[in-house]
């Protein structure tokens, strides 16, 4: 039985045992990964694995189940389960697949799988690993140690079915490679990492460079320190600001909207952040890290705006939080094997400005440069922010020394007013993607 | 329990024999240890939103780990089809890693030596589905009756069996089942259409259907939750900077969790890159403190008979009178530091290698009355809850997220204050610890632990302590 017969298999059982509506997902998988340390080889993994989970309607009542055996019997024992568990859960008037018309997905080749990735020996892996990790150990006489180097290839495939005809499957693949080396001056230390990853193997930035980065990255930390409790300009690294993206996304979430627990709340067409904002949500590009022919519901994907000028244009919608709030879905289910689809996004990225991260410095003056952020400080429903910061200290329009141990805090409606400057410097690294950004009067607690 | 009476013996008929042949194929190549670690997972979760049981869901998981140490390396393979030949490939894949002649098992399995910490008497999976259906609706009854203010409420009950069996090369077999259940309520309040304002409670462990009572009633968690929410209508922005900041007992053990548990596990200290490595013998804390991590508390969520190795957990000590005693080992790291096993390795499920985590992390009872702690504070922050943390265990830095505290005036917890994210050092933060309470309290038992992309459960505790100096990520 292939991976589209069982899940149409599922379907069949889950309809004759008396569901009025089924979907089922099968996702199937196998992962290879290599990490090395000083030189090393440390762990090898090599795995594959496979699970469908179906979820029934009865009427307005809806159960889930899953299973990882594709077995005629296991496809039948979930329809069980699932159909069983639906009788405890109550009718939900919004509860039900798409419309039928609201079904399909883009045409073309989407490039969401290389064929080089299935053919990468364990070899290949272990050695990129061991590169950058050489790479980063001899960047710097600082580099004194290290927490290794990983490199991994994937390949997935997902298959969807649900009762009202939508069949549809897709096979994608990836490559990464991170390294974390660890600087040291005196008694202390710091790390940090650099990584890349690719649809095709061939695609990924060199393994020297992923090590040169990392230990450039770890060796500027050193010697960091606290500073004072002030008020400042931030500036957001690309890799930290994509995580403001992030609270964007959960704050225009059809979840977060139809519960009332969204800062962005009943703001569609009003001015929530400066006039040099737009944020894209693109499902459609081929290549891209958020790309899939349809959500996880079986919807067309789409190029959505979330944020034009400033201006918020859309919420991101699966069926039922569209249902919810009067809208149509903008083909963002999201799910795991199992449950009730959520939402997701495509590729959400804010669109670039025209400075470069030096010029943006320059035009801040000073401030702080932020490099990571740890902790999870952030309240979407009221828009509270204040995490852990390390970075670096910007004067006289220069990077200069390196900062840790601070927060910076603000409320998220504030800030997005407040970015200042959007760096020309956007890279589509993953399906959150955004340039450097300045925000202006955030708090810096420390000393 | 008897291999040929557990589930793995009934269920899949997998013998004493079948599991040496495996790990023989696993040394196939001459490593120098194998373990095989069976999982049989089920799950069940009840999801409750606007007053309806809108999902539900059941099913199962399964699957083999195995892995091979060949000195510092790890092979690992993990199949979810547990027919002989799908693991024997597992097993020659994971030998993979050695290169030389079999390396010769010794004959036969003896059963480990293992806990009895879940005092269960019917698993809640074993109980009909409406009678845990009904916990979720009387949670969401509470919160809505609380306070009219109270206008969302999400309620969330899972339970979970896990039979896990682990066969090593050294001859050991360990055979466990273990049950988990909780359940947690999210409420939002707002006030004549103001901005709205979350609380959040819960509770679980190792525990059956009738834990959910008295103080762990769905009633309780509920009325806490909507209480929290209700308190933030009228919190004024966290203060920033360094201050004296008050914890209050239970949760915020996770202070603990962050500051210094993270940092203590081995393998980043055999690497060198925990900022508490060679730091044993050391001063890291002050002398009021004393930390545990102790894996055998009866019914807790981070307790297990046996680990993930299949070890029995210790109660370890980690810092006494603020002096560093030991790290937590899983048997790679012990084996390569001449250390003993501690209890700690610990995976998130068939397809992940086990690793040194921690289990329930608390800091000992000290002397001081709660209220004289209060009453020492002339100006500082109470911190009664936290919503999650994370640590950079190389520079040592922390943070962690209060979600309900007060300003403290003159002794008196007054003004609540919204939510505010605190940061400090790890081998330093805990020096400024000047009073310890009396009043030592675990928390309710809904913590989740993750470490390079694994979650497993865990417990914290702490009584009433305060810190002299921390700084606080508010924006006043």
């Amino acid at each position: 039985m292939t991976l589209l017969e069982a899940a149409q298999t599922a379907i069949a059982i889950a309809i004759q045992k008396g569901a009025t509506a089924a979907e089922c997902t099968i996702a199937e998988g196998e992962e290879f990964s290599a990490t090395v340390r000083l030189g090393e080889v440390e762990t090898i993994k090599e795995a594959g694995s496979r699970g469908a989970g179906l979820r029934v309607l009865m009427g307005r009542k809806q159960g889930s189940s899953y299973t990882s055996d594709l077995s005629g019997d296991g496809l039948a024992r979930m329809a069980d389960a699932a159909l069983a568990i639906a009788e405890i859960t109550e009718e939900d008037p919004f509860a039900g697949l798409p419309e039928k018309e609201e079904l399909g997905q883009i045409d073309g080749d989407l490039k969401l799988a290389a064929d080089d990735v299935a053919n990468v020996e364990a070899a290949a892996r272990i050695d990129a690993a061991k590169r950058a990790e050489a790479a980063a150990l001899k960047a710097d006489e600082r580099i004194a140690n290290s927490e290794g180097a990983g490199c991994e290839t994937y390949t997935g495939t997902r298959v969807f079915v649900n009762s009202l005809g939508f069949s549809g499957a897709y096979t994608s693949t990836n490559a990464s490679l991170s390294v974390t080396p660890v600087a040291k001056r005196g008694d202390a230390m710091e790390r940090d990492y650099w990584h890349t990853t690719s649809r095709s193997w061939a695609g990924m930035e060199s393994p020297e460079d992923v090590g040169r980065i990392a230990a450039e990255r770890a060796v500027r930390r050193l010697g960091a320190r606290k500073i004072e409790t002030q008020k400042a300009t931030i500036v957001f690294e690309p890799r930290v600001a994509k995580s403001i993206l992030g609270h964007i996304f959960e704050a225009v979430n059809g979840d977060s909207i139809y519960r009332k627990s969204s800062f962005l709340l009943d703001k569609i067409d009003e001015q929530i952040a400066a006039s040099n904002v737009t944020v894209i949500d693109d499902a459609t590009v081929p290549g891209w890290f958020g790309t899939s022919p349809f959500d996880d519901e079986g919807v067309p994907t789409r190029r959505t705006p979330v944020i034009e000028g400033g201006v918020l244009k859309s919420y991101l919608l699966n069926t039922y939080t569209a249902r919810k709030l009067g809208l149509k879905t903008t083909g963002c289910a999201a799910r795991g094997l199992t449950g009730a689809p959520g939402v997701g996004h495509g590729t959400l990225y804010l669109e670039a400005g025209s400075k470069t991260p030096e010029e943006i410095f320059a035009a801040v003056g000073t401030g702080l440069y932020v490099t990571e952020l740890i902790g999870f400080g952030v309240n979407v429903v009221t828009g509270d922010y204040s995490r852990g910061a390390a970075g670096l200290w910007i004067e006289g329009g220069k990077l200069s020394y390196p900062v840790a141990e601070i927060t910076i805090a603000g409320n998220l409606s504030e800030m997005l007013r407040d970015i200042v400057h959007i760096g020309s410097d956007l890279e589509f690294r993953g399906s959150t993607c955004a340039p450097t950004i300045a925000i202006a009067n955030m708090t810096i607690s420390g000393k | 329990m008897p291999l040929s009476s557990s589930l793995f013996g009934q269920k899949f008929a997998i013998t004493e024999r079948d599991l040496e042949s495996y790990l023989a194929e696993a040394l196939s190549k001459g490593g120098d240890y194998a373990d095989l670690y069976f999982e049989y997972l089920a799950t069940a979760s009840i999801s409750l939103d606007e007053s309806i049981i809108k999902s539900a869901t059941q099913g199962v998981t399964l699957g083999v780990g195995i892995r091979v140490l060949f000195g510092e390396r790890t092979g690992y393979a993990y199949s979810d089809d547990l027919s002989p030949d799908k693991i024997r490939k597992a097993a020659r894949t994971a030998s993979c890693i050695a290169s030389g002649p079999a390396t010769q098992l010794t004959a036969g399995l003896t059963s480990v030596e293992k806990h009895d910490l879940y005092k269960v008497a019917t698993l809640a999976g074993d109980t009909p589905l409406a009678d845990r259906a009904q916990l979720v609706k009387r949670a969401d009854a509470a919160a809505r009756a609380h306070d009219p203010r109270v206008f969302q409420v999400q309620a969330v009950y899972a339970d979970t069996v896990r039979h896990v069996l682990v066969a090593s090369s050294d001859g050991k077999l360990s055979i466990d089942r273990q049950p988990m259940a909780r359940m947690n309520v999210s409420v939002l309040a707002r006030e004549d259409g103001g901005v709205p304002q979350r609380g959040y409670a819960g509770g679980g462990g190792r525990i059956g259907l009738d834990f959910f009572t008295g103080d762990h009633s769905p009633e309780r968690f509920a009325t806490d939750a909507a209480r929290q929410a209700i308190v933030q209508l009228h919190a004024i922005d966290a203060p920033a900077g360094e201050m004296t900041v008050v914890f209050g007992p239970g949760w915020p053990g996770i202070l603990l969790h962050e500051a210094v548990g993270h940092g203590l596990e081995a393998d980043f200290n055999r690497k060198g890159v925990s900022a508490f490595s060679g730091r044993v013998g050391q001063k890291v804390a002050s002398d009021l403190c004393t930390v545990v991590d102790d894996g055998t508390i009866a019914s807790r969520r981070g307790s297990l008979n046996v680990d993930d190795e299949g070890e029995p957990t210790k109660q370890n000590v980690l810092i006494e009178n603020g002096v560093l005693r030991g790290y937590l080992t899983d048997k790679l790291s012990a084996r390569l530091t001449n250390a003993k096993s501690t209890g700690s390795g610990r995976r998130e499920s068939y397809q992940h290698y086990p690793m040194p985590r921690m289990t329930n992390t608390f800091m000992l009872a000290g002397e001081s009355d709660p209220e004289e702690i209060l009453k020492s504070v002339k100006s500082g922050l109470y911190c009664a809850n936290f919503g999650g943390g994370q640590v950079d265990i190389t520079s040592g830095n922390f943070v962690f997220s209060a979600s309900e505290s007060f300003l403290i005036k003159d002794g008196k917890i007054t003004t609540p204050v919204r939510g505010a994210t605190l940061i400090g050092n790890g081998p330093e933060a805990l020096k400024y610890v000047s009073m310890v309470g009396n009043d030592l309290k675990l928390d309710q038992g809904i913590g989740v632990c993750g470490k390079e992309g694994q979650s497993v459960p865990v417990g914290v505790g702490i009584p009433t302590i305060k810190i002299d100096k921390m700084t606080v990520g508010g924006t006043r």
